[in-house]
Parts: C-alpha cells; structure tokens; sequence
C-alpha cells in the first residue's frame, strides 16, 4: 500500500481512571468501524485524529499528510485540518436554518477544494425539503441528516462520526442507515465510524479495528475480524459474519432470491432485489448448526457443504463455536458442546452447515 | 415641573450609563470568556473579586476608588503621569468608578451563556473551517445574545441606580458629577418634594421598563443550544 492511501495513528495517554495505547494502521479507503464497549477509548482516538483533543507525543498520518508529530512539533489546528466531524448529538447551530447550517463550511472553503456540491450534499441525505426550517423544529433524525450534510458539504478527505445514531431510537436508525450506505457506495470518502453497535458495523464497515479497555484487540477487514475465532466471545449474541454476495435469480412462486457466494448459493426471502446486485448479508453464529448428511427431511433450505476449520471455547461452557469453510468463505457455527462430543467433531471433518436465518444487510 | 438642573442630571446620567455600559461591554466579555473556560485555580478568587461589588457597600467601594485614584493611589499616579490629572470629582472619574460598581450585573451574565452553551459550539465551528475568531463572531456571540442583552439592561440600569459611589468619587458638581439619583437627594434636604417626586416617578418607571425588557429577551429562561 503507498502512503498516500493509509492511515496512521499512535496514542498515548495514562490517567488514573483511563488509559489509551493505540498504534494502529488503517487503509485510508472505505470505512473503518472503530467497535468498543463504552468507555474502551473508540471515541477519544476519533476526537484525538480530528485534533479535537490533543494528546502530546501522538502522531497522526492522513493519507500522506502529517497531521501531528510531536517529535517535529506539528501539530494541525483543527480549522486546518480537511475532515468532516458528525458528532453523536447533530449539535446544529440553534441561530441558523438547515441551509445556512450546511453552509457554514461551505463558505469557508477555497472553491477550488470543493469536491462534493452544496446540492449534492443536500440530495444526498434528502433534506432539500427542510432548507428554510430551524434545527428545533425538526425531528432527531432529521437534525442527523443535517449534521452528516454540512459535514459532507466541506468536501472533507475523511469523514469522523461519532455514534451518530445512538442517540436514536430504533425507527430513526432505519431511517438514516439507507442514507449512510449511500454515502459509502457513492462517495470516494473514507470514514472512521465509532459505534457499540455490530448491527450498525455489519451493515457499514469495511474495516473493523476492536477496542478493549484502551488498547486495540484486533484491527483487520470486517469479514476476516467477523470469522476469527478468538474474538466472537466479545462479540456475544452477535457473534457470525457477513458475506458479499450476487443476487442470481428469482423464484416468483415462493417470493425468494437466490444469492451466490464463492460457498455455493443461498435462498433468502425476496425483497425487491434486481439481478446481478451485489447484497451484503450476514449469518449469525446462532443460526448455523452442523449436520453429517445433507438431511432431506429438514424445514431449512439452506444447506452448505463445508469443512471444519477450527474449534474454540465460546462465552458459556456449555457451548462451542465452530469456524467453517465454505469455499474458501469462513463461516461461524455455535453448538453445544455436548452435539459436538456426539457429531464427534473434528477439524478437518467434512460436514453440512444447517443455516437458519440470513440477514440482507444491503 | 422639571428644573434645567433637573434636565442637566437626567443627561449627564443617561450619558454615564451609556459609555459605561459600552466600556463594560468591552472589557467585561473577555473577562466572562476567561471565567467560562478556565480551568485554572484562580477562577473562583477571581470570580469573587469580580462579584464583589454586588455585596459590598458602596460607600466602601468608593472609598478605596477614591484613595486609588487620589494623588497617591496608583490610578492617581497612572492618570497624572499621561497628563490628564486627578480623576475624583470628575465626569470621568465617575465613569472609571461606575465601570468597578457595575462590573458583575455585565459580567455575570455573558459568563452564564457562554457556560451554558459549552464547548460543542466551538468544536463544530471548528470541524468545520471556522478560526477561534471566527467561530467566536459567527457562533458564540449570536448564541449568547441573550446573555448580552440581558448584560446591556443591567449594566445600564445598575449604573443609573448608583449613588453612594457617586457621592465618594464625584461629590455633587452641576453637569459634571450631579447624577439623577443625587438630585433627587438634593431636592429632599431642600424640602422641594414636588421636585423630588417627579424625578423619583421617571426613575421608577425607567426601572420598570428595564425589568419588562429583561423578560422579553428571556422568554421561556431556556436556551435552546442542545438541540
């Protein structure tokens, strides 16, 4: 990877109550979930990167420009730097409309930097309709909207976003994920996105960096991060992966799609898909259980043949997770330890994985 | 009904008030700013100095305004040293020591409203290009307008009011030093109560109206920032 496309960041800080040890490298492409339980240090990293929080002796590389490095005295005030910053709660301007808000950033930047359109950000988050209104007569989700707008409207080189959607409720967050996916598919933007939400990271990120208690667990792509098996304990509930598919075919008659991953094909409820979409889906561990034979007799339609790679202990001692392959796609399967001791699972076993539920997450 | 002396102590104290206010304005806001971001140990002491007028005497406060500014105090020294001379007993005088009496009813205030609406402000403008400066006109001062206003209001009001400083510093001095407050004084000794009672009503109803206009800038008393 050159230089110009990565990013990285090394931290320090040690207070009594908190410490924060971070070295870490990242493409500078795409978007890097920073996941972590509250408190693990994900947000005051995304606030040191935009210089929000200065943390002496830290060093900071953006895609081939120094942010900071202590060690030559630099240090890039936060007005200079060219990020956009969402925070958790949209903290609009409360004495200026929706389109005097979007533009306040706008105006500040030299034309000549100017990459994404006033309209353009305002399209894209669909919030034409509210340009002349003030930020308390909108709804939480709306001022959100408006917020990641005058963050995208300074045509930023990486987009920080701290929790945006946690201060929402469920509704509200299925109302802005469709725009956030937007901006990743549409934008040529790379973005750290702070979240203790895996739902939110599934759907979102192509990069996953782990956070524990001030230090990184683990940093890698999201589909590798998701498959390793020292890390689901973590995970929890939550713990399985999510896979890249094509969209290959319809059956009208039972209202299914048929989507196809290097690990064979799948059959998942039809959701208006077109043909040759790429589909973003992801299996939790919980609904994969492992058969000998491809059983005939089964409600599930879903049956892959796989080979075991792999065998650790899982959160509860009763259970175990087992990682799979799919032609060359990992899987994750959760199953008691007693239905292992009696399948006599072994890695390197040949079996057939028994998936119940798919998850479309675009 | 009112005397040209009457006329002369309504101008010169509207014109005290004024210019008084304007130069609180000034120095009051950086001093409201520190006190608002500080972290440092000295905000409380000198939070307290700052307050002290509102619980000290007057006549205390013009006491030591009086020795400070007098031959041998170093505002006396300070102002005698640039040619100007000695300020007691003077418009000016008067202004220097309103400027001390007045301090926290513009201070306060402009402190709270910039305390109420935190750090975030500052940190969006500045995610988003805007300078320290810049961000200080385009965000903090319109978000904190109500504070100023209500500074503006009581500032001004507090001035009028003052009259044991007045009376240390400035004496009683015909168009120069005799504010409205010490006419009014001035008329009771001398038994003229007609006198007194209209120069008392329109001090009244300026309070009065001072008080109304406070409400209009404050609402609802909520500020709207968090949202």
């Amino acid at each position: 990877m050159i230089a110009a496309d990565i990013i990285r960041a090394r931290f320090r800080l040690d207070y009594s109550d908190f410490s924060l040890d971070v070295d870490l490298e990242v493409p500078g492409r795409g978007v890097t979930a920073l996941y972590g339980a509250s408190g693990s240090g994900k947000t005051t990293l995304l606030r040191a990167v935009a210089g929000l929080t200065r943390i002496s002796g830290g060093f900071l590389e953006v895609n081939g420009q120094v942010w900071q490095d202590d060690t030559r005295g630099i240090f890039l005030p936060v007005h200079r730097r060219p990020l956009g910053y969402v925070f958790q709660e949209a903290s609009l301007f409360a004495h200026l409309t929706v389109r005097r808000n979007v533009e306040y950033g706008l105006k500040r930047m030299p034309p000549s930097f100017r990459t994404v359109s006033m309209g353009r950000a305002i399209e894209l988050l669909g919030i034409g309709h509210l340009l002349e209104r003030m930020p308390a007569a909108l709804s939480g989700g709306e001022r959100q909207r408006v917020g990641i707008a005058r963050a995208l409207a300074t045509s930023p080189g990486i987009l920080l976003m701290d929790e945006p959607l946690a201060a929402l409720d469920a509704r509200r967050k299925e109302e802005i994920l469709p725009y956030l996916e937007r901006l990743h598919e549409e934008l040529n933007i790379p973005v750290f996105y702070v979240s203790h939400s895996l739902d939110e990271v599934a759907r979102l990120a192509d990069h996953l960096v782990l956070f524990e208690q001030g230090c990184i667990l683990a940093s890698g792509t999201l589909v590798e991060m998701l498959a390793r098996l020292d890390l689901p304990m973590r995970l929890g509930e939550d713990a399985g992966v999510v896979l890249a598919t094509t969209v290959i075919g319809h059956d009208r008659q039972w209202h299914l799609s048929r989507l196809n991953f290097a690990g064979g094909d799948l059959w998942v409820r039809d959701s208006s898909t077109v043909l040759q979409q790429p589909m973003r889906i992801r299996i939790l561990a919980r609904d994969v259980s492992i058969a000998l034979s491809p059983a005939a007799d089964s409600s599930i339609l879903n049956v892959l043949p796989v080979v075991v790679t792999g065998l650790a202990d899982d959160a509860h001692p009763a259970l175990i997770l087992a990682q799979l392959d799919a032609g060359g796609v990992p899987l994750l399967a959760r199953l008691s330890r007693r239905s292992a001791a009696a399948l006599e699972l072994r890695v390197g076993m040949n079996v057939w994985a028994q998936i119940k539920a798919i998850a479309l997450i675009g | 009904m009112l005397s040209d002396t009457d006329l002369g102590a309504l101008s010169l104290t509207l014109r005290l008030a004024t210019i008084t206010t304007l130069l609180l304005l000034l120095t009051g806001t950086p001093i409201a700013w520190w006190l608002a971001r500080t972290r440092s140990w000295l905000k409380v002491p000198l939070g307290a100095l700052v307050a002290l007028p509102i619980v000290l005497p007057p006549s205390v406060l013009g006491f030591y305004l009086l020795l400070a500014m007098g031959p041998s105090g170093p505002i006396g020294h300070f102002t005698q040293a640039l040619g100007i001379g000695m300020l007691p007993f003077t418009f000016w005088g008067l202004v220097l020591a309103s400027t001390f009496y007045s301090l926290p009813f513009v201070v306060q205030p402009i402190q709270n409203a910039f305390e109420a609406m935190g750090e975030r402000p500052l940190e969006v403008a500045a995610t988003l290009r805007a300078s320290p400066l810049d961000a200080f006109v385009s965000v903090v001062l319109p978000l904190a307008k109500p504070g100023f206003l209500t500074a503006i209001v009581l500032g001004f009001a507090h001035t009028v009011g003052e009259f044991g400083v007045v009376l240390m510093i400035g004496g009683n001095i015909p168009d120069k030093t005799r504010v409205v407050s010490v006419q009014i004084y001035d008329h009771v000794e001398a038994l003229e109560y007609t006198q007194a009672h209209w120069l008392a009503a329109i001090m009244v109803g300026f309070a009065f109206a001072a008080l109304l206009m406070l409400h209009v800038f404050h609402p609802t008393g909520r500020r709207k920032w968090r949202q």
